[in-house]
């Protein structure tokens, strides 16, 4: 039983970290049917800028206490990756808009190689690690443990989560952004602001790449310019799983995601009478995500019907 | 038409001209010797193959600056390094390459996977190689006699951890974890074996990947066996989140660790959690050789600090060298008979090559991280 | 253009041909003899485009797993010519095999994806793409198929008239690499892929493709049997990537699961659709260009050195970067690829009005 809850706590808090991320993912989509590729290595580049700031900080005031660390690097890496983001979607998206389907996705592939090698470039090509300014603390309960940074974790993700969908569903933006994703041409003929509004999106999935990366560096002690390709893409898995284009879908996604792989990984083995291990934990989650597709193609949370020409 | 004409003319000209030895197109009388070096200089191991190419670079401009003469005439060493990103297929065409620059010899690659398909081009076309950084069995097991490497194989290390677990930690029962890569599989199955050789079982076989960060489920399946030692086949990046991982699961058993993770990486990502962390290197500790402490000081007044495989990067540079000047030639056909007399006291250990090219009786050393530093526990002679 | 059409068509086929046939000796002339090998590699990824944009170009299925077919086709050859299970079959007989292996999971991975449409399709390929890779990379116990991570290693070199492509060997006084010589297989592969590409796309099939492409339903309105003949284009696709799988396994002499990851069936997407999606002079182009610019990056080293006498930025860490750039870039001046059919470039004028 402890480790059952082990795994479950495991499992919510790598699915809390996977669910943020894919958030980003799935409002783009949702407006643009565009999957940003290049959002994970935004996530790296928070965590990058977030590292420096922190790094800067232990060294010249060691006295000050990590949450306000913390605050500092987050207060210059979520500007930082809104600017990105937005001149992602400027210089690499907004031409594109008219073109074939696939052309943006593979400038989106083009600007995730640009951000990681220029990431490789100002940090270097070592991973870097995240100082220990963070309180250690860490609770017992049923046998199963728990950490403070864990738990900030998963308090942090809920309440962005709630956060969010009070924007979209309570504020003009987000009215604004739901009429975008029905129609971008009727809704730019209701006086909506199309292009500012898909900036906004841009603007608001950046800010939660940057938490996020934060958030996984110091649940990991490190950062590395390579980080976001496959978180990028576990939580692109995520959203897809959720139903893309849907925000309760991405969190739904990525928390299962997270517990696939922390029950898959942690009792494949036994199931499977040790035939298969805790290496085809990958092959567990992918096969799982695919039945749910072939049963459901428009993904759990996903609207039916969705096919737009 | 007339293009293709010219096209066909200059193809002609240049098949008549034929391939003149580049290694000898210096414009005075010095001989010009490529060197070449290939490792990931891209990719997330790009910190380790930076430190082969520094090591490389320390041996050969310390050589160039003493002086080199083969056979009675001046020579100079050009170092030719290449980026295989750590990548099997663009480790065969950075091969290629070199071959085509007319390296007199390589010293590479970094990682197994990318070692092995390389060892074909260079065995094809006579060019030696020493590896200062393939573990893997498989590289000298073709059977290529330009094969070398002066780095302790995985079978070699992978029977002192297995054996220093049960003998010296006292360990009954143990779990073992590998990042399913070429280098952290075999060298963890050579634990295994090493493990039930000596009478310990193993009680757990997990995997993760060489891109993981997350062992928290592994771990705590771990963690159910109640294993006294945790050994991990795979480098520091995996390493040093684990065995923090390890720490905020309650997790009391002793972690160990091959090369992959006797890094100061390790020590610098893990923090605090790094401590009483066993690991164990191929070779002797920098600081209980003559010239350990020397290398260290030149290496990062140049460099900064030492990743990993610098100074066998260094030592296989010398050997090259010194087989070249045996043969009193640097055309690859005559010194490749000479490194297999390769007898040299380098840095890394006492440097002799058995019969398929590997590093013979290699030692392999355990260290534990005291107060934030690795510290040396012992050396342990393989195959004794 | 009438002047192209009064040309003599035997001409212009003869100094194609002759180009072709010269091309290996002119590269290594010029450029070095590992240019050689990579104008084998471009070959080979000529073959792996081709067969993908029979899947995305003409049929419009987004799959991003196709290097599971290539893997297929390398492991089939593997296990069939080296001492891994002592087997030393000739090539002519694996290199069918292997295909036909590929063809099967293509129809395996098509059956059960055949609702699922553009980004849903291509996670779900995605995923199918890694589950064969962590397969080979595993299966290694409890029996030892694929030989895990270490690979296969020591596999058979194709022979032709007792001649091993691996091998130099000297010819009228002049000597020819295994480069060479695997350069005329090679091309001789190619030209059937893209003999059959072309027959394909002015078929019924492939007409019935581009229907399936621009509008599903429409086509099934119309009577095309969409079910089968989506399934057929993962097959010919698959079949092509067997093929490659085979020829790439013989020419590196190793395998390893790392060679046939995500980042490969990306590249091998972008080829297509830099070079111009559904059209095969477009595809050939990508796949050259793609391949041979990351290894042309490299000398980015000297002209740095010539322009500003010191290398500032480490050719290796530019090489990526300047690779990233240029995808950008042909992306938003030429969106349809550099090289676009003409249905597509209408297309995209008819998206902009």
């Amino acid at each position: 039983m402890d480790i059952f809850l082990q795994q479950l706590v495991n499992g919510l808090v790598l699915g809390s970290v996977y669910a943020l991320v894919a958030l980003g993912y799935t409002m783009v989509y949702g407006i643009l049917e565009l999957i940003n590729f290049a959002h994970g290595e935004v996530t790296m580049m928070g965590a990058m800028v977030a590292l420096a700031v922190i790094g800067a900080l232990a060294l010249a005031a060691p006295g000050v206490p990590g949450v306000l660390m913390l605050a500092a690097g987050l207060a210059v890496a979520i500007p930082v990756c809104v600017a990105l983001g937005l001149l992602i979607e400027r210089v690499a998206y907004r031409p594109l808009r008219h073109a074939p389907r696939l052309a943006p996705l593979i400038t989106a592939i083009g600007v995730s190689i640009i951000l990681q090698n220029v990431a490789m470039l100002i940090w270097g090509k070592q991973y870097i690690p995240f100082p220990a300014i963070l309180p250690q603390g860490r609770h017992t309960f049923y046998g199963a443990s728990i950490t403070d940074v864990q738990i900030a974790i998963l308090v942090l993700t809920v309440a962005i989560m709630l956060a969010l969908i009070l924007v979209v569903q309570k504020t003009r933006l987000g009215r604004a952004m739901r009429a975008t994703a029905q129609s971008r041409q009727v809704a730019s003929l209701m006086g909506v602001d199309v292009n500012r509004v898909i900036a906004a999106t841009f603007a608001i999935g950046s800010a939660l790449a940057a938490v996020a990366g934060i958030m996984v560096s110091a649940y990991y002690g490190l950062a590395h310019y390579y980080m976001g390709f496959l978180l990028g893409l576990k939580a692109f898995s995520a959203a897809v799983l959720g139903g893309i284009g849907n925000l309760g879908g991405a969190m739904l996604g990525g928390l299962l995601l997270g517990l696939i792989e922390s029950f898959g990984a942690g009792y494949i083995g036994d199931l499977t009478g040790g035939f298969l291990g805790s290496h085809y934990q990958d092959v567990f989650a992918f096969f799982v995500l695919i039945a749910v597709l072939v049963f459901r193609p428009q993904g759990l949370l996903g609207a039916r019907g969705v096919e737009r020409a | 038409m007339g293009h293709s004409m010219r096209w066909a003319a200059i193809a002609v000209a240049a098949m008549l001209a034929g391939c003149g030895d580049k290694s000898q197109q210096a414009g005075d009388d010095t001989l010009r010797i490529i060197i070449g070096q290939a490792s990931p200089l891209t990719g997330p191991q790009a910190h380790l193959g930076k430190d082969n190419e520094n090591g490389v670079r320390l041996a050969l401009d310390e050589i160039n600056a003493a002086g080199l003469t083969l056979g009675g005439k001046k020579a100079v060493l050009v170092l030719q390094s290449e980026d295989d990103g750590a990548d099997p297929k663009t480790a065969t065409t950075v091969a290629q390459k070199l071959v085509d620059e007319g390296v007199a010899g390589v010293i590479g690659h970094l990682n197994s996977g990318a070692t092995i398909p390389a060892s074909k081009i260079y065995y094809d076309n006579g060019i030696p190689q020493i590896s200062p950084s393939a573990t893997a069995v498989a590289y000298t097991a073709a059977g290529y006699n330009t094969a070398f490497r002066v780095m302790t194989n995985d079978a070699q290390q992978g029977s002192v951890l297995g054996k220093y677990a049960v003998t010296h930690l006292g360990a009954k029962k143990i779990a073992i974890v590998d990042d399913r890569t070429a280098y952290g599989q075999g060298l963890a199955d050579e634990v295994e074996k090493a493990v039930k050789a000596a009478g310990g079982e193993v009680v757990a076989r997990e995997y993760t990947s060489d891109r993981a960060t997350d062992f928290m489920a592994i771990l705590t399946s771990i963690k159910a066996k109640a294993p006294d030692v945790v050994f991990f086949g795979g480098m520091d990046p995996q390493a040093a989140p684990m065995i923090k991982q390890m720490k905020q699961l309650g997790i009391t058993a002793k972690f160990l660790g091959g090369d992959g993770a006797q890094t100061p990486k390790f020590i610098e990502l893990a923090g605090a959690d790094a401590e009483g962390a066993l690991a164990s290197n191929p070779g002797l500790p920098l600081d209980a050789m003559p010239g350990g402490a020397a290398f260290k000081a030149k290496f990062e007044a140049k460099y900064g600090k030492i990743q990993n495989y610098s100074p066998y990067a260094y030592d296989a540079m010398y050997v090259l060298v010194e087989a070249m000047k045996r043969a009193g030639s640097s055309d690859p056909a005559k010194y490749l008979t000479e490194l297999p007399k390769t007898d040299y006291q380098g840095v890394t250990g006492h440097i002799r090559f058995d019969a398929k090219g590997d590093l013979a009786g290699g030692a392999v050393t355990l260290y534990q991280v005291k107060n934030g530093q690795w510290q040396t526990l012992e050396t342990v002679q393989s195959g004794k | 253009m009438p002047e192209a059409a009064t040309r003599p068509r035997w001409l212009v086929f003869g100094l194609l041909a002759l180009g072709l046939a010269l091309l290996p000796f002119l590269v290594d002339a010029g450029l070095g003899r590992s240019w050689v090998r990579l104008l084998d590699l471009a070959l080979l990824y000529v073959m792996l485009a081709l067969g993908l944009n029979i899947v995305v170009g003409y049929a419009g299925l987004l799959d991003l797993g196709y290097v599971a077919f290539y893997a297929l086709g390398a492991y089939v050859y593997a296990w069939l010519a080296s001492p891994h299970f002592g087997l030393h079959l000739p090539f002519w007989a694996i290199l069918p095999l292997g295909a036909a292996l590929a063809a099967l999971f293509g129809v395996l991975l098509g059956a059960p994806t055949l609702r699922l449409r553009g980004d849903y399709l291509a996670i779900v390929t995605l995923g199918f793409g890694e589950i064969i890779r962590i397969f080979m990379n595993n299966l290694n116990a409890p029996v030892n198929i694929t030989n895990g991570p270490q690979g296969i290693n020591l596999i058979d070199p194709v022979r032709l008239a007792g001649m091993s492509l691996s091998q130099p060997h000297t010819l009228l006084g002049y000597t020819f690499t295994g480069a060479h010589l695997t350069y005329y297989l090679f091309l001789l592969f190619t030209l059937l892929v893209m003999f059959i590409s072309m027959r394909l796309e002015d078929s019924r099939i492939g007409r019935a493709w581009v229907a399936i492409r621009e509008d599903e339903i429409a086509a099934a309105a119309t009577g095309i049997n969409t079910r089968n003949l989506k399934l057929l284009a993962f097959a010919m696709g698959a079949t092509f990537g067997g093929l490659a799988g085979g020829l790439f396994a013989s020419f590196q002499g190793f395998i390893s699961p790392e060679s046939f990851n995500l980042m490969e069936s990306i590249m091998i997407l972008c080829m297509i659709v830099l070079g111009g999606m559904g059209h095969i002079p477009g595809v050939i182009f990508g796949a050259v260009l793609l391949t041979l610019l990351p290894e042309a990056l490299r000398y980015t080293g000297d002209w740095q050195r010539n322009l500003f006498g010191q290398v500032y930025v480490d050719p290796a860490d530019l090489r990526m970067l300047l690779f990233g750039l240029a995808l950008v870039a042909v992306m938003l001046y030429r969106p349809a690829g550099l090289i676009p059919s003409a249905r597509r470039r209408q297309e995209f004028a008819d998206a902009r009005e």
